[in-house]
């Protein structure tokens, strides 16, 4: 039943995606987040990458903890299924959603308080699962809602814009999630659309937990003079490690690269990622490379963006649990109520 | 000669019989394996058609520390905790001099003849024996002796006590299913046994089981599996648990129920996700996001889960979200006394959470109920979209129980108001916190639902009819006071409780759980002492209009529970401050199961100061 809104009479027929459907039909309710906030900003593409891949939004499920990040599924894809959970659970709550129905697109929206701070635990043990799900950390070093107290994503060193400086050592997400086991581990900034974008659609393209660490400006509480997540501090720093192209299953395009300048990367629903290499001969399926990679960045206050490792034949965690194809919420008595012959049998193993 | 008998009286009283009715305790030591062998001495005297039960009152430990095993035998149906030990079976060095200090005189002891327990006290009944000796005649193995040592008092009880040697049998194939030298090696170490006593011992104790037909087509359970039963039979398709005593072993015997039953035969793949999570929070954020998503879902607990999903408790009472939390009750935290059994999450249970929250709660007083209720619990989950708390303890949820085999549900799964695509379509309109009928619950939709108009946001405590948000002081007065509407619907669909009546009764007793088999048990004794009483058998929260009906009758009405605020008599004052004053309580919360004697004492103690105070 997919319809779009239709537009006013005589209004000219606007540009619809290969479903039919407006990128209007893709938005959420408005904004009520700072203006210039990074979260703003993904959200915006977020709304594009699902308008462009064509993804019917009630086959979508959004998923968030609690922060202004935690805010922004209702700024987005308003006709899909939202849940706004508490303060560092959507991790396991998206478990049992995804469990449940596995046909649903889970995207999850989460704090860099909400994930490295009070639901480090369950985002931990969400990529050890490997739930098939897009897990977005909107990473501004602070927390945002609670009016700008440092998160545990502070880099060493960063200020507070009362002057105090985090002197703790950060938790590297993408270090963490490839040491975890994660198979598909991105790092952005919310000011690159274009990077963010195509991440996005090759995230929605891979089976597993699909990570994209964004660094995310907070413009009321830490974009200023000394800290390291402002716009001006991740725009002078940005280093992408490759262009990235992304080449949805339904429309292949061939174009001719250099040999050896360009890798590609087939993603589980037959879409391609197209790396085009830059100053750096960087291999994402390269575990230890991504690794060394990250932690030579971190020493030497480098910001790298891009894909930073994929696992594309990572087993997601319905193939683990086995269970059978189509959704569990789709059984009908007949499935889930045993017989009257299965009760009797066990009555008389305990006679 | 090894038996020692020093009382004339036990002599006098072996010539009257005691038939069918007394208790036997196994002291053994933690890990040495004698599960098997109680197992197997409880199931022959079933088999032999006379009512019994056996306890397991274990440390948490998994080897040195004592353990001891009480079965009661009772012709009667009496199966509750019997506060006298009559026959001791003092395996454990550690603890056999206490053991047999805590016998009442003319109790019987049966011991290893190293341990001297006749020097100890000698109004008792002893029976030493040369176990050691007898365990070297069962097998070469050195690791085994230690095993069938066990299975040398089963045969020295079953010879004194006159079990059936075909019983014994039966229940060794019974538990070593299929394993024939595992069977072979029991059988003769019983066989041993048995010869070593008919030679040697001259029975000076007047206990005997005899042959009934009190037991025939029941069987023999355990709460935990009897949950786990239920909650297969209710369609559960997503099951979420973190290992605690004692509820561990609902979610594993419900995994091995699953795998037999519920794997579809065409694919052989599950129609079920069994999750173990990383913490009781993540247990059950996922059985909430599936409850959610449209799944009949559930975790398993005790206490200090309990205590850990309150956040996430709230948060689905406030989203209407249904999820099924079984809490098998054990004593309050961290270590000390887990593995001993109360029912001290009465109140934590039913107001869980933040902010103004209440819950339905359910009391399964029988194995029976632990399946028929977690049945219905997953019923009364999704037709009230909301958290359902199944409150068992570890008494009820860990020991073997004797019932009557279960019956298939009758009625169909009940879904609760779900819209699809197409009736959105035909309705036009789909308002997600509304109330519609008038009873206080709103529709819902799933995700999937293929509607332009089927999606809404689902957030905590601030939002609209249409599930928008919103921080308007008469938008969440409106949603409180739907939700207080929801709940007082909820009173008309839990189950009522069990009501009935001696004649003449003047005082009511109110009881639930595991406590029910020996309130039954002491109101024949109170009877028996011309104090006929009334019993409401609570099953659940919120009350039902019975209780009042109920407390007005009555002069005194004693709350029996096993917790040390008297949880459950406070929520009946709250219920009808009315006659608060007639509400009294009983306590029990030492960590053992209440037993019939202690409440029947505690009755007739507190009624002679009520008369007294009536009397100045
Ligand atoms: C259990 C709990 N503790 C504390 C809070 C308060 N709180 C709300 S948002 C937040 C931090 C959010 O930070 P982050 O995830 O980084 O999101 P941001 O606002 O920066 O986008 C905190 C501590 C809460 N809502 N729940
Ligand atoms: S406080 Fe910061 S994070 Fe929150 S909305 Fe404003 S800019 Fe964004
Ligand atoms: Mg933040």
């Amino acid at each position: 039943m997919v319809q779009s809104v239709s537009p006013p009479a005589g209004a000219p027929k606007p540009t619809t995606n290969r479903i039919g459907l407006t990128q209007a039909d893709y938005k959420g309710s408005a904004s009520t987040l700072c203006d210039g906030c990074g979260h703003d900003a993904i959200s915006s593409q977020i709304v594009r990458a699902f308008y462009e891949l064509g993804v019917e939004p009630h086959m979508v499920a959004k998923l968030s903890g609690i922060g202004c990040s935690s805010k922004t599924p209702a700024y987005f894809l308003s006709r899909s299924h939202g849940i706004n959970t508490v303060h560092g659970r959507m991790p396991s709550v998206a478990t049992g959603a995804g469990m449940a129905n596995s046909s649903l697109h889970l995207i999850g929206v989460s704090g860099d308080g909400d994930t490295a701070s009070i639901g480090l635990g369950q985002f931990c043990h969400l990529l050890r699962r490997n739930l098939s799900m897009i897990y977005i950390v909107e990473n501004n070093g602070v927390y945002g809602l609670t009016k700008g107290q440092f998160s545990a994503t502070a880099d060493y060193g960063s200020k507070l814009k009362s002057g105090v400086v985090n002197e703790l050592s950060p938790i590297d997400l993408c270090g963490l999630a490839i040491e975890l086991g994660c198979g598909f581990v991105a790092r952005s900034f919310a000011g690159d659309p274009k990077q963010v974008v195509a991440l996005l659609k090759a995230a929605a393209s891979y089976r597993g937990t699909a990570l994209l660490d964004i660094i995310s400006p907070c413009v009321t509480f830490n974009n200023h003079e000394g800290s390291t997540k402002s716009y001006k501090y991740a725009k002078e720093m940005d280093v992408p490690l490759h262009e990235l192209g992304y080449i949805p299953f339904f429309e292949q395009i061939t174009v001719d690269y250099e040999p050896g300048s360009v890798q590609e990367v087939e993603l589980h629903d037959g879409s391609h990622l197209r790396l085009k290499k830059l100053h750096t001969d960087y291999d994402p399926t390269n575990r230890l490379m991504a690794i060394n990679t990250i932690q030579k960045a971190n020493t030497d206050g480098q910001f790298l963006t891009g894909l930073m490792y994929i696992d594309e034949k990572k087993k997601d965690f319905k193939t683990i649990m086995d269970t059978v194809d189509e959704p569990l919420v789709s059984l009908q008595e007949n499935k889930l109520r045993p017989p009257k012959t299965a009760l009797a049998a066990i009555m008389t193993s305990l006679m | 000669m090894v038996s020692t008998a020093t009382l004339d009286s036990a002599q006098a009283s072996s010539k009257s019989r005691i038939v069918n009715d007394f208790s036997i305790q196994v002291a053994t030591v933690n890990g040495s394996g004698s599960q098997s062998s109680n197992n197997i001495l409880m199931r022959s005297i079933f088999q032999m058609g006379v009512p019994v039960s056996g306890k397991n009152l274990f440390p948490s430990n998994i080897a040195g520390l004592p353990t001891w095993f009480t079965i009661r035998v009772n012709k009667d149906g009496y199966v509750g905790r019997k506060k006298e030990i009559d026959i001791l079976v003092a395996m454990n060095p550690q603890t056999a001099r206490e053991d047999v200090l805590a016998l009442e005189p003319g109790a019987v002891s049966i011991s290893p003849i190293e341990f001297k327990l006749n020097e100890v006290r000698n109004d008792v009944i002893h029976y030493l024996v040369p176990f050691t000796e007898l365990a070297a005649k069962t097998t070469e193995n050195i690791k085994l002796r230690k095993l069938l040592t066990n299975m040398l008092y089963v045969g020295i009880l079953a010879e004194l006590l006159e079990i059936s040697e075909k019983e014994i049998e039966r229940s060794i194939h019974k538990q070593f299913e299929g394993k024939t030298k595992a069977i072979d090696l029991n059988q003769n170490a019983v066989r041993l046994a048995r010869a070593w006593t008919k030679e040697n011992v001259k029975k000076q104790d007047p206990f005997f089981i005899e042959a009934l037909n009190k037991t025939q087509g029941k069987i023999i359970i355990d709460g935990n599996a009897a949950c786990a039963v239920g909650a297969m039979f209710a369609g559960a398709s997503v099951v979420t648990w973190y290992p605690i005593t004692p509820s561990s072993s609902l979610c594993e015997q419900l995994i091995d129920y699953l795998k037999e039953y519920r794997i579809d035969p065409e694919t052989g793949k599950a129609t079920f996700a069994v999750i173990q999570a990383e913490d009781e929070l993540a247990a059950l954020g996922m059985a909430i996001g599936a409850g959610w998503a449209g799944a009949r879902s559930m975790t398993s607990t005790s206490g200090p889960g309990i205590s850990l999903m309150a956040e996430l408790t709230g948060f689905a009472y406030f989203t209407e979200i249904p999820v099924v939390v079984f809490d098998v009750q054990r004593v309050g935290p961290s270590t000390g006394m887990p593995t001993r059994t109360a029912q001290g999450d009465v109140t934590s249970a039913y107001y869980l959470s933040h902010g103004d929250t209440k819950h339905i709660v359910l009391f399964p007083g029988s194995v029976e109920e632990c399946y028929s209720m977690a049945v219905q619990s997953f019923d009364l989950a999704e037709r009230f979209q909301t958290p359902v708390f199944v409150l068992t303890d570890l008494d009820l949820g860990m020991n073997n129980w004797m019932a009557d085999p279960f019956v298939y549900p009758d009625k169909p799964l009940d879904r609760g108001k779900v819209l699809s695509a197409e009736q959105i379509e035909k309705i036009g309109k789909f308002e997600r916190y509304k109330d519609v009928d008038g009873d206080g619950i709103p529709y819902r939709t799933l995700p999937g639902t293929d509607h332009p108009l089927a999606a809404y946001f689902t957030r905590g405590s601030g939002h609209t009819d249409k599930a928008t948000y919103t921080e308007k002081p008469e938008d969440y007065i409106n949603l409180m006071n739907r939700l207080e509407r929801k709940f007082n619907t909820a009173r008309t669909y839990v189950p009522k409780p069990e009501v009935s009546s001696h004649d003449n009764a003047k005082i009511g007793i109110i009881a639930f759980g595991s406590s029910d088999v020996a309130v039954k048990e002491s109101r024949d004794q109170l009877a028996k002492q011309k104090v006929p009483t009334a019993y409401f058998r609570l099953k659940a929260l919120p009350f039902t209009t019975e209780l009042k009906s109920f407390v007005e009758k009555y002069e005194r009405v004693y709350v029996v529970e096993q917790n040390r605020d008297a949880q459950l008599r406070d929520l009946v004052r709250l219920e009808l401050p009315e006659y608060a004053t007639r509400i009294k309580s009983i306590l029990h919360f030492n960590g053992l199961p209440i037993d019939a004697r202690s409440i029947t004492d505690a009755v007739l103690e507190q009624e002679k100061s009520s008369s007294k105070k009536q009397a100045i």
